[in-house]
């Protein structure tokens, strides 16, 4: 009797295990994610109805994606949430976070699970010029999603108004100067109302930067992020450039011009041309009362911009399950037609060449040319500023920038200065 | 019993006191000498764990130029605001404890900007300082001053925080002065009026002293305040241009969060510190020179 | 009155006054113009200017500002309850006690007016992250929960009993307890409504704080919604972000607006010394 009612628990107990092993296979993995979208109506919507579709055709994932403001306040949401143990598989971050999450040793490389052939195949996908901001020390670390290039916007309005042609903006920055000085637009007592040119100076004024630099034919760091560059010749040329804009050729105010309420200004004509992400498309089409148009950023030496905006990474603390589900994840949002979607609803560039050849992409951009700048500019494209200790780095060189745009310090003294401090960090790394 | 007693009531104000207590040391004394320690040591890093480093901390915050920048923005910021935000509230106070008429609407006006909070305060200010279609400038260009990069000018952005700074906390120190004004008993300017007294010289020589206790406690309102409250960067300016509108407190934000050099920022947090003692220390000082308690 | 010099005088005097107000409440009327009219306007004060609701609209789907709401709710109340019973129970202990370490102890508690826990966020963030708090809603209240300000007005108020009184509740017998409750908490009731109104306001309105310590839109109080509400990486919609502001803070204007006198007394009398 009692072997018995042994078997019978021993059964039982094999019964319980059964079931719970059946279970926990079926149980669904949750995926917490932060990400930096901007802000806007229809856009946090698309991204919701992304997750709504790709958890319906994964019911055992579950996906909360938390916005948690813009790319400086996501990476320390990011680490901050890393940093307390609580529940983060994968964010999208700042694609020049790159070398500071190696660093913290928080992200793991997708080489190591992204293993089979069809997923090498994926990998490879993607644009070369956007992978550039990926790779370190021979693997890749970020998968392309919200990417960008500056532009130009015009006013079209205004160069019908002076007696420029509207479809011709300036290719080179002689011309960008002298169709500027056109545009700029004083009233009777001689104070400017409005203004040829913008480029923003402050939130990200080292992207700005890089452009015109890598224009001028120089990179501001190395692919390895440990050498910085502030301090070439055609380095300094290009700040005193910039300088100039608003001091000698008088096309841009003196001072630092605001990032956040630069597209207003546009919008209202206080500026007739702005340099500005391609992520404001939709929102400046969506608000201009004129006809505006979009263009590669003019050349100096060569034509350029780097690129810009976030990737996906996947966090290190995650279990091989929890990690085989985020990168089902990345794969869906990255798909063709999805990448498409977006960038249609934001104006980011798409970031896969086969995403330009869906029907919906190739109607958008056929009848709205602007939309395929972004990516014409890819042949031109150069990563972004990305270095170890990317924080410092990046604000040693904001803050050398914005030194001599507010007349603080001279072009040459600026960046030497900001060199120095730099090289002092980066020495450790090499 | 009476020994029981003896016993029994330390032992019960202890325990009443006990839960406060562990908070406060947890939350506020603690992490002052934890802050301190902490200065000593590097910040340790993956693979790299803290070590004691001396005062090296110290002699790189020296060589620090954005330390230096922050410190003279803090104290430029300091001497400006106090001053001017306590006369304003004083000056307000005055107004509304008098005869003045709508005296409720303008209470109101004086005190709108201490409930709402600051991030939210200056998101409109943002707008206002923008350059052209701000209102600031607008209201400039119908007075035909040219039109001028408030926030991204080095000389002005501190400025511009400044003023934010006190419109924020004038009407927040009117209240405690109105409180005092109305606490001074009639009599005393009864009689002045039969002595045929003098307005100023009757607020300078009776009203003043009178109000010290509370001059005193806005005072120190006011300096804490200035140290404490960096919101507005945040949404301004970020500290820019060129760490021209940055203060410490902000920097030590900056360098623990952005930079996650803990070590480095504890070092700032105990100048921080040090500053605040001294002027707690400073204001009780010079007050009790001069404080007549009722 | 006092001889109030000459009338003239008098009148610079109201009019000074009402310029100053309007100055102040010049930000505050002008976002709600924004809020209320398109983007179109936000430059153009044209009295014609259609009015809509929108921005408001636009405001409320784009951020969960209900969630904020809750969040800010939950997180004023309680730390109001905390601070009632701890420093209650801490004023009590230096108003009616005798205790060796009394004085030490109250210079201790003292710092806590000078250094609040907003000026070592560094410090504080590590230990709130080693109590697994960060990203709660309690974590954020936590560190304020003792508060020094709330022990020394509860601590003035109790001084005021009469003795009298308190004599009496102990020749009927009752405990310590007791005492507090049925003696010392009534009679100062005045100043725990000015103290919870302080508390309330000064904690819906923090900011750095909370921002460091909440990750999510589950503890976000609405301070830090409109903080990176008002942030995003492509640039600003004045008129939504006007909208949402006013969203953000008008239970605050409105319960002001309406209980303007209770609020001035509270903040009046919790300055007295």
């Amino acid at each position: 009797m009692k072997k018995g009612f042994s078997k019978v628990l021993l059964s039982l107990f094999a019964l319980v295990f059964l079931l719970m092993g059946v279970t926990a296979a079926q149980a669904a993995v949750t995926l917490n994610m932060y990400y930096p979208v901007a802000v806007g109506g229809p856009i946090t919507k698309v991204i919701d109805d992304m997750i709504a579709d790709f958890e319906k055709a994964n019911p055992d994932i579950k996906v909360k994606a938390v916005y948690a403001g813009n790319y400086d306040d996501t990476r320390v949401k990011a680490l901050a949430a890393l940093k307390a143990n609580q529940p983060v598989q994968l964010s999208v971050l700042f694609s020049i976070d790159v070398f500071e999450l190696i660093d913290q040793g928080v992200i793991v490389p997708f080489d190591e699970f992204a293993t089979s052939a069809e997923d090498k195949k994926w990998l490879a996908s993607f644009y070369p010029a956007l992978m550039e901001n990926s790779k370190a020390k021979g693997k890749i670390w970020g998968i392309p999603f919200q990417r960008s290039t500056i532009v130009m916007y015009h006013n079209k309005d205004a160069f019908k108004e002076v007696g420029l042609d509207p479809n011709k903006p300036p290719t080179t920055w002689k011309d960008m100067v002298a169709v500027a000085q056109k545009l700029t637009k004083k009233d009777a007592s001689g104070n400017v109302t409005r203004w040829g040119l913008h480029i923003p100076s402050t939130g990200y004024a080292y992207w700005m930067f890089q452009a015109l630099c890598i224009q001028n034919g120089e990179a501001l760091m190395n692919l390895d992020g440990n050498r910085t560059y502030f301090d070439k010749p055609a380095v300094v040329d290009a700040m005193q450039f910039w300088r100039d804009l608003a001091v000698k050729h008088k096309v841009m105010p003196e001072g630092t011009i605001d990032w956040g309420t630069l597209r207003q200004k546009f919008l209202e004509g206080a500026t007739a041309m702005m340099w500005h992400t391609t992520g404001n498309l939709t929102a400046v089409r969506d608000g201009a009362k004129f006809d505006f148009g979009v263009s590669m950023l003019p050349a100096s030496k060569r034509l350029g911009s780097p690129t810009g905006g976030g990737n996906f990474y996947i966090f290190k603390s995650t279990s091989a399950e929890e990690r085989k589900a985020a990168l089902k994840l990345i794969k869906f949002m990255t798909e063709p037609e999805l990448t498409a979607k977006w960038s249609i609803a934001t104006g980011y560039t798409a970031t896969r060449a086969d995403a330009y050849e869906t029907d919906v992409l190739k109607k958008y951009v056929a009848e709205f040319p602007a939309a395929a700048v972004a990516r014409d500019q890819f042949k031109y494209a150069i990563a972004e500023f990305a270095t170890h200790e990317n924080a410092r780095n990046k604000k040693f060189l904001d803050d050398a920038i914005q030194s001599v745009l507010t007349g603080g310090k001279s072009a040459k003294d600026a960046l030497k200065g900001a060199q120095g401090q730099a090289e002092r960090v980066l020495k450790a790394y090499r | 019993m009476k020994l029981q007693r003896q016993i029994a009531g330390p032992v019960y104000a202890w325990l009443l006191l006990l839960p406060a207590a562990i908070l406060m040391v947890a939350f506020t004394h603690y992490p002052i000498v934890r802050g301190v320690i902490a200065s000593f040591f590097s910040t340790g890093r993956e693979g790299h764990p803290a070590k004691f480093i001396g005062l090296e901390n110290y002699s790189s915050m020296i060589a620090d130029p954005v330390f230096w920048q922050v410190l003279q923005n803090n104290a430029i910021y300091a001497l400006g605001v106090i001053p001017i935000s306590v006369s304003l509230a004083l000056f307000m106070a005055v107004c509304v404890n008098g005869r003045l008429p709508g005296r409720g609407i303008v209470r109101a006006a004086y005190f709108t900007p201490t409930i709402l909070p600051m991030i939210a305060v200056a998101n409109i200010w943002l707008f206002f300082y923008t350059p052209q279609i701000g209102l600031l400038d607008q209201i400039c260009g119908l007075f035909n001053i040219p039109s001028h990069n408030w926030l991204g000018d080095t000389r002005t952005a501190l400025g511009c925080m400044m003023v934010l700074a006190v419109w924020k906390d004038a009407g927040f120190f009117m209240i405690f002065f109105l409180a005092a004004l109305q606490g001074i008993p009639p009599e005393l300017e009864e009689a002045a009026l039969i002595e045929g007294t003098g307005r100023w010289y009757y607020f300078r020589r009776v009203t003043l002293p009178l109000l010290m206790p509370t001059m005193l406690f806005v005072l120190v309102n006011a300096t804490i305040n200035s140290f404490k409250l960096v919101d507005h960067i945040f949404i301004l300016t970020k500290g820019g241009p060129d760490n021209a509108s940055s203060l410490l407190l902000y920097y030590i934000y900056e360098v623990a969060f952005g930079f996650w050099d803990t070590a480095y920022a504890s070092t700032l947090t105990v100048v921080l510190l040090v500053i605040l003692c001294l002027a707690a220390i400073a204001q009780f000082r010079y007050m009790e020179k001069r404080v007549h308690y009722q | 009155m006092i001889n109030r010099g000459s009338d003239w005088m008098q009148k610079v005097e109201v009019l000074a006054a009402w310029l100053l107000a309007f100055l102040w409440a010049a930000p505050l009327l002008y976002a709600i113009w924004a809020a209320f009219h398109p983007m179109d306007f936000i430059s153009r004060f044209v009295l014609t200017a259609p009015l809509t609701l929108d921005n408001f609209r636009n405001a409320w789907k784009v951020a969960p500002f209900a969630r904020y709401f809750f969040n800010t709710f939950v997180l004023v109340s309680i730390t109001l309850v905390g601070q009632f019973i701890l420093c209650t129970m801490a004023a009590y202990a230096f108003a009616h006690f005798e205790f060796p370490g009394k004085e030490i102890t109250f210079l201790l508690v003292l710092v806590q007016i000078m250094i609040m826990p907003d000026v070592l966020i560094v410090q504080n963030y590590k230990t709130i992250s080693s109590l697994r708090l960060v990203d709660t809603i309690l974590g954020i209240g936590l560190p304020y929960m003792a508060s020094a300000f709330g022990i020394f007005l509860l601590r003035q108020a109790f001084k005021q009993v009469p003795k009298e009184l308190v004599e009496a509740a102990r020749v009927e017998g009752a405990g310590w307890l007791s005492v507090l409750w049925k003696v010392y908490i009534p009679l100062a009731k005045p100043t725990y409504v000015a103290y919870g109104l302080v508390s309330v306001s000064y904690h819906w309105n923090n900011f750095l704080w909370p921002v460091i310590i909440t990750n999510s839109t589950e503890t976000r109080p609405l301070t830090v919604g409109l903080s990176i509400f008002g942030a995003p990486e492509s640039g600003v919609n004045f008129s939504v972000i006007s909208a949402g502001t006013l969203l953000a803070v008008s239970p605050l204007l409105i319960a002001f607006l309406l209980f303007q006198r209770q609020f001035v007394q509270s903040f009046m009398r919790s300055g007295i010394k």
